[in-house]
């Protein structure tokens, strides 16, 4: 019996000592890490867990009978279970872990391949990446089916009245991010999804950047593909899941064969497992999904209420200190979204901003965040992205705008 | 001594005079001013080295037998690096571009540009500074 634990107030000094990276220094100043939205840190509940998984039940799972295996299969089979209760959805069956959400993209694209057919339309969003989009451009190449753009405005928002005209008997499927990892917009996805359900359309949405910050109900949502990655909320990189509706996971065929996916094989004909078995062929990253599972049990401790709360302060602190600098542009100013910045200040190439404050032990991301589409709205080569986490703090911010001043006179 | 490794023992004690990173990349951004100019015409495709996260053009053309580099960059950092590149390789002879080596830019303090995962690509320059001289080898002999 786990007896409930006292609920800790939100404390980010507390929370910092979880996590053994945010004491390094870069070239001797401290590590300030704005690069979350790339991938988050780890607390060291989270490496415990791999450790403790090598060190004590690391064994095959599924198959064994002997004690070890049977360890690690009821570890990994919990972990489902957690993601399941955390996501809501109807049945531990319906997660399928992946290596990630590109990977549960392609897992979804390819099981579509025999489900549309010429001059079906699929929709996707001007705001994806491109792991959002070219596997649906495959998909369409290999049926003749239609890609189409629901286009974004200026703010970083999509069209919504653009979005209802490209809705029509022709729409299959509609694919939308829940967060831009470009510019951090949070888009109204049950609205969306909604409408494509009037429209008889099937809705993929990637949740990878929502996850981090946004808990998010896949029943209430009505979404028949959920998708996230495990390294942007605290877990491990190459573990993530693909949630499906029931009803869409048994109709998909497979998407790789192997082990583990089987019923029976003879030379003649295989069948297959069922769900969840059917997609998870070989041997999976079964510590990558215990380790997951500890991540949300991690980041519901810390409680996502609080969590959104905290970095929305972030957000708006960072917000207001940047536009005081001159010639600082931000792209992205939805009213709704999560906890990232992408700007660029007149006249200096992001690249040369990343290159200096990294200088000054900030890590942020530049570039075109493998969202060329956006930056070619934008007109502009790519932005300097600083995304935060809950681990990060208000002093971390001067910093961070301390340097960008600097490297802004140096680079003028 | 070639005249290569002459010119780059000349970067290394003008970098040298540096004691910290921040003076060598406000001397690097400066060097980005002298450089060489490509003429707009020649920025197209095919001019424009892959691997960079910023845009790198570099055209050759050989005169008297050597030859004569010339580049831009949208970005500072990137055009003070192929600045002190072009200035170590320009108006040599292809067969001294070809034997040279690049252990100068370690010796200045920028060691880090030198991987080849780094985004500026300054190994892509390098690669690029070589096949033109390669190719304009091959048409001298």
């Amino acid at each position: 019996m786990k007896v409930a634990a006292e609920k800790i107030p939100f404390n980010v000094e507390l929370i910092r000592q979880d996590f053994p990276i945010l004491k390094r220094k870069i070239n001797g100043y401290p590590l300030i890490y704005f690069d979350n939205a790339a991938t988050s840190q780890t607390p060291k509940q989270v490496i415990d867990t791999i450790v403790d998984y090598y060190s004590n039940y690391n064994a095959n799972i599924h198959r064994g009978v002997h004690t070890l295996s049977q360890e690690a299969t009821d570890k990994y089979e919990g972990a489902r279970k957690k993601i399941q209760q955390h996501f809501n959805a109807a049945n531990p069956y319906e997660i399928i872990f992946t290596s990630g959400t590109t990977h549960g993209i392609n897992l979804v694209a390819n099981g579509f391949a025999s489900e549309l057919k010429k001059g079906d339309e699929v929709l996707i969003s001007a705001l994806e990446h491109h792991s959002n989009i070219v596997p649906w451009q495959m998909l369409c190449e290999k049926t003749g089916a239609i890609l189409k753009v629901i286009p974004m405005n200026e703010n970083g928002e999509l069209i919504f009245a653009e979005y209802e005209k490209l809705l029509s008997g022709k729409t299959k499927m509609v694919f939308v991010n829940h967060v831009s990892n470009a510019l951090g917009t949070v888009n109204p996805i049950k609205k969306i999804i909604d409408k494509a359900h009037e429209a008889g359309a099937v809705v993929l949405v990637d949740g990878a950047q929502a996850a981090p910050h946004i808990k998010a109900d896949v029943q209430a949502l009505d979404v028949d593909f959920y998708l996230v990655s495990a390294h942007k909320m605290c877990g491990p990189t190459g573990v993530g899941v693909l949630y499906g509706k029931e009803k869409w996971l048994k109709k998909l065929p497979p998407y790789q064969g192997g082990g583990e996916m089987i019923a029976t094989v003879t030379f003649e004909k295989t069948t297959y497992a069922d769900l969840p078995h059917k997609f998870e062929a070989g041997t999976p990253n079964i510590c990558g999904g215990i380790a997951f599972g500890a991540a949300l049990d991690y980041m519901n401790e810390v409680g996502f209420h609080e969590i959104a709360e905290y970095e929305h302060q972030l957000l708006e602190y960072a917000t207001k200190q940047l536009l005081a600098i001159e010639g600082v542009k931000i792209y992205g100013v939805s009213k709704e979204k999560t906890a990232v910045i992408s700007f660029n200040i007149e006249g200096i190439h992001p690249y040369d901003i990343g290159t200096i404050i990294d200088k000054l032990g900030v890590a942020v991301r530049t570039g075109h965040h493998c969202a060329q589409p956006i930056m070619d709205f934008y007109k502009i080569p790519g932005t300097v992205r600083a995304s935060f986490s809950f681990y990060n703090t208000m002093e971390e911010i001067d910093l961070f705008i301390e340097a960008v001043k600097r490297a802004k006179a140096m680079l003028e | 001594m070639n005249k290569i490794k002459e010119i780059q023992e000349e970067i290394v004690d003008e970098f040298s005079m540096f004691d910290d990173w921040m003076q060598r990349y406000e001397y690097m951004i400066e060097l980005g001013k002298s450089l060489p100019l490509i003429e707009e015409k020649y920025k197209v495709e095919e001019n424009l080295i892959k691997g960079c996260q910023s845009k790198v053009w570099v055209h050759a053309e050989l005169e008297d037998e050597k030859l004569v580099f010339t580049a831009d960059s949208d970005a500072i950092i990137t055009k003070g690096i192929v600045a002190i590149l072009i200035r170590a390789f320009s108006n040599q002879h292809p067969s001294e571009i070809l034997e040279a080596d690049t252990q100068f830019i370690d010796e200045i303090g920028l060691k880090e540009h030198l991987s080849p995962t780094r985004a500026n690509g300054l190994v892509s320059m390098i690669k690029q500074l070589k096949m033109y001289a390669i190719a304009y080898q091959t048409q001298l002999d």
